[in-house]
């Protein structure tokens, strides 16, 4: 594990939340509740967990993450401009003309992956990296991070049972259980409930934790797995977080603050880093 | 009772097949399975995917031999080419197997954006492709694969006519870093006759020449277009056949050179005539400004017609009788006189 304190991840969880706003505001565009509700996930990702690094990025024994719920491409960009992997003022291009930075991850930014988007391809993708690995023998990990809303995709339960049954304790799948999608409230859109009771009939190890609790975060994804089982973190998040006015409602999904918003949600996230004495 | 169902070549296909003394191989899905052995064997890189498909993929001597290089998914398409495509993406060289109808129409989207626009080099092998599931109906049918899959940039499509195309398609996908759709199908294949070029995929083969009308065919269908063009020797017309195993990247300075040489050109594909082969060659002619009689042959936009894939083959026309025909027909229409009959 890389050693960084709670306090740094705080004073990041912060900024990268700062920074989300600031982009999607650029772009006139973005998935601003999903973005706010990962970043955390992402935070104790790449600051605690990945064995990946822009130095490392072409090592066939990186970790690899994979983003499967892509719209919330926003939290990542922020992520790796943090890790090093471009210069942040790339993100100025964001959903522009011939820009590589789209709505959705795609390969042509440095720190990415596969190209995702289309719900329900990250976790087949990392079945495929995780069986690679086991054939090598190599030690690396995999991880994607899928929406709550995308667990209606089929093509998931396919790659779930095809997890267990390869054994693939190299592989860990994480929920950000924001309890919303785009219509409304997932369980009212088509319930996929009880999720932790289906991941373990599948034969995956279940770990629920607050995905905004960076101990908890990393505790779960930093615990060994169990052997010969693929592990499931289902991270019980908020949708907009950090944003009172965005926090749990649906139009956020993909909403743009407008100017007074925008300044009001800065305020906040603002008057947070000074309550904490957070230095920028 | 029913008479005995017809067999894929008439009583007069059959002597002419006598006649030219063309040598009865094995499906061209049997060479695939050995040669993705052999090559596996050598490099350890290499794996197969399957979707419950090792049978009818003929990969069972595979996975006794080399259970290692296996990966079983179970009947799950869209898993299988994701898997397939992350282990691409790790290094291992991965041939995903199903049968085409399934593959290139359940899997579409991972074929799109987990292979293609991720650029991950898979193999994707469509096998029992066409009709080549005959009397077990449309759900078996693949005759929109090269229509849907012309349409996605970033990878080859091709389609193998004998055995030796096959086992150079295959050397190829496993070569190249560019993702490769193959599609076979599971009837024993005559061996045409053989060119002095190489294999290249994105360059047709030329097996017989002629200088009135030029069949350009693919796949399972062009033995009957190398028949068709024997039968017409006979009423005095030179017909040209062309083997035009890659569909994507079309070679079209072939398609232009037979269009500028010849009267007239039957295109002969196992698919839908909307999208595939017959669409390709048309719009490249077309952009040329070449003027040349033109007729698609292949399965037209309706209920298909039920039986086996010699049934069907035969009922629209892809047969040396059917492309004698549209070829005669052509060149009438272009005001050639034909000699004899």
């Amino acid at each position: 594990m890389i050693e960084i304190s709670t306090e740094q991840l705080l004073s990041k969880s912060w900024q990268y939340r700062r920074n989300i706003l600031k982009y999607i505001k650029h772009a006139g565009a973005g998935h601003t509740g999903g973005s706010l509700s990962c970043v955390d996930i992402l935070n104790v990702l790449y600051n605690r967990i990945l064995n990946v690094s822009p130095g490392s990025f072409n090592d066939p024994n990186r970790d690899r993450y994979i983003q499967s719920k892509g719209h919330s491409v926003e939290a990542l960009f922020v992520v790796l401009a943090d890790q090093g992997f471009f210069d942040e003022s790339q993100l100025e291009t964001l959903c522009r003309y011939q820009s590589h930075f789209v709505g959705h991850p795609t390969r042509h930014v440095p720190g990415v992956e596969q190209n995702t988007g289309a719900l329900g391809h990250g976790l087949p993708i990392c079945v495929g990296i995780a069986i690679a690995g086991k054939m090598d023998k190599a030690d690396f990990r995999v991880f994607t991070l899928l929406g709550d809303g995308e667990l209606a995709e089929g093509s998931n339960w396919e790659a779930a049972m095809c997890a267990a049954h390869h054994g693939l304790d190299n592989l860990t799948a994480i929920i950000d259980y924001n309890t919303l999608q785009i219509t409304g409230r997932t369980r009212d859109v088509c319930d996929n409930s009880p999720i932790d009771k289906k991941f373990a009939a599948f034969g995956w190890t279940v770990r629920c934790v607050d995905g905004h609790s960076f101990d908890e975060l990393t505790t779960a994804l930093s615990d060994s797995p169990v052997k010969g089982r693929p592990t499931v973190v289902i991270a019980n998040t908020v949708k907009g977080k950090g944003v009172s006015f965005m926090e749990d409602v649906v139009k956020w999904h993909h909403g743009v603050p407008s100017d007074a918003e925008y300044a009001q949600a800065l305020e906040e996230i603002d008057s947070h880093i000074q309550a904490q004495g957070i230095l920028l | 009772m029913s008479a005995p169902a017809p067999g894929m070549f008439s009583q007069d296909a059959l002597a002419l097949l006598e006649q030219l003394r063309l040598n009865k191989g094995k499906a061209n899905l049997e060479a695939f399975a050995e040669t993705v052995l052999s090559l596996a064997r050598e490099n350890r890189n290499i794996v197969v995917v399957t979707s419950d498909s090792r049978g009818s993929g003929k990969l069972v001597p595979f996975a006794s031999e080399l259970p290692q290089q296996i990966v079983e998914v179970g009947i799950a398409e869209q898993n299988l080419v994701g898997v397939a495509a992350g282990l691409a993406s790790a290094g291992k060289i991965p041939f995903a197997v199903s049968p085409a109808c399934f593959l290139t129409a359940r899997s579409l989207e991972q074929i799109k954006n987990d292979v293609c626009y991720s650029d991950n080099p898979v193999k994707v092998i469509g096998i029992s492709a066409g009709v080549s599931y005959g009397a077990l109906g449309t759900t078996h049918h693949s005759l929109h694969d090269l229509a849907v899959l012309r349409a996605i940039n970033n990878i080859d499509v091709v389609v193998p006519a004998d055995n030796f195309e096959s086992v150079q398609a295959i050397q190829a996908a496993a070569a190249q870093s560019r993702p490769i759709y193959v599609r076979f199908g599971k009837a024993a294949m005559y061996d045409l006759p053989r060119t002095t070029d190489d294999f290249v995929v994105g360059k047709a083969r030329v097996i017989r020449e002629g200088t009135d009308v030029a069949f350009i065919a693919t796949g399972e269908t062009v033995i009957h277009a190398l028949l068709a063009a024997e039968q017409l020797k006979s009423n005095g017309v030179s017909a040209r056949v062309v083997s035009m195993h890659s569909v994507k990247p079309l070679d079209v300075d072939v398609v232009l050179q037979s269009a500028r040489d010849c009267q007239a050109i039957v295109t002969v594909e196992e698919h839908l005539t909307a999208g595939g082969l017959g669409d390709a060659c048309a719009s490249a002619i077309l952009e040329a400004g070449v003027s040349v009689g033109f007729k698609q042959v292949g399965i037209p936009d309706e209920y298909t017609v039920t039986g086996s894939q010699s049934d069907i083959f035969r009922h629209y026309g892809i047969s040396m009788e059917g492309l004698s025909h549209q070829a005669g027909n052509l060149l009438a229409n272009r005001n050639l006189s034909m000699t004899g009959n």
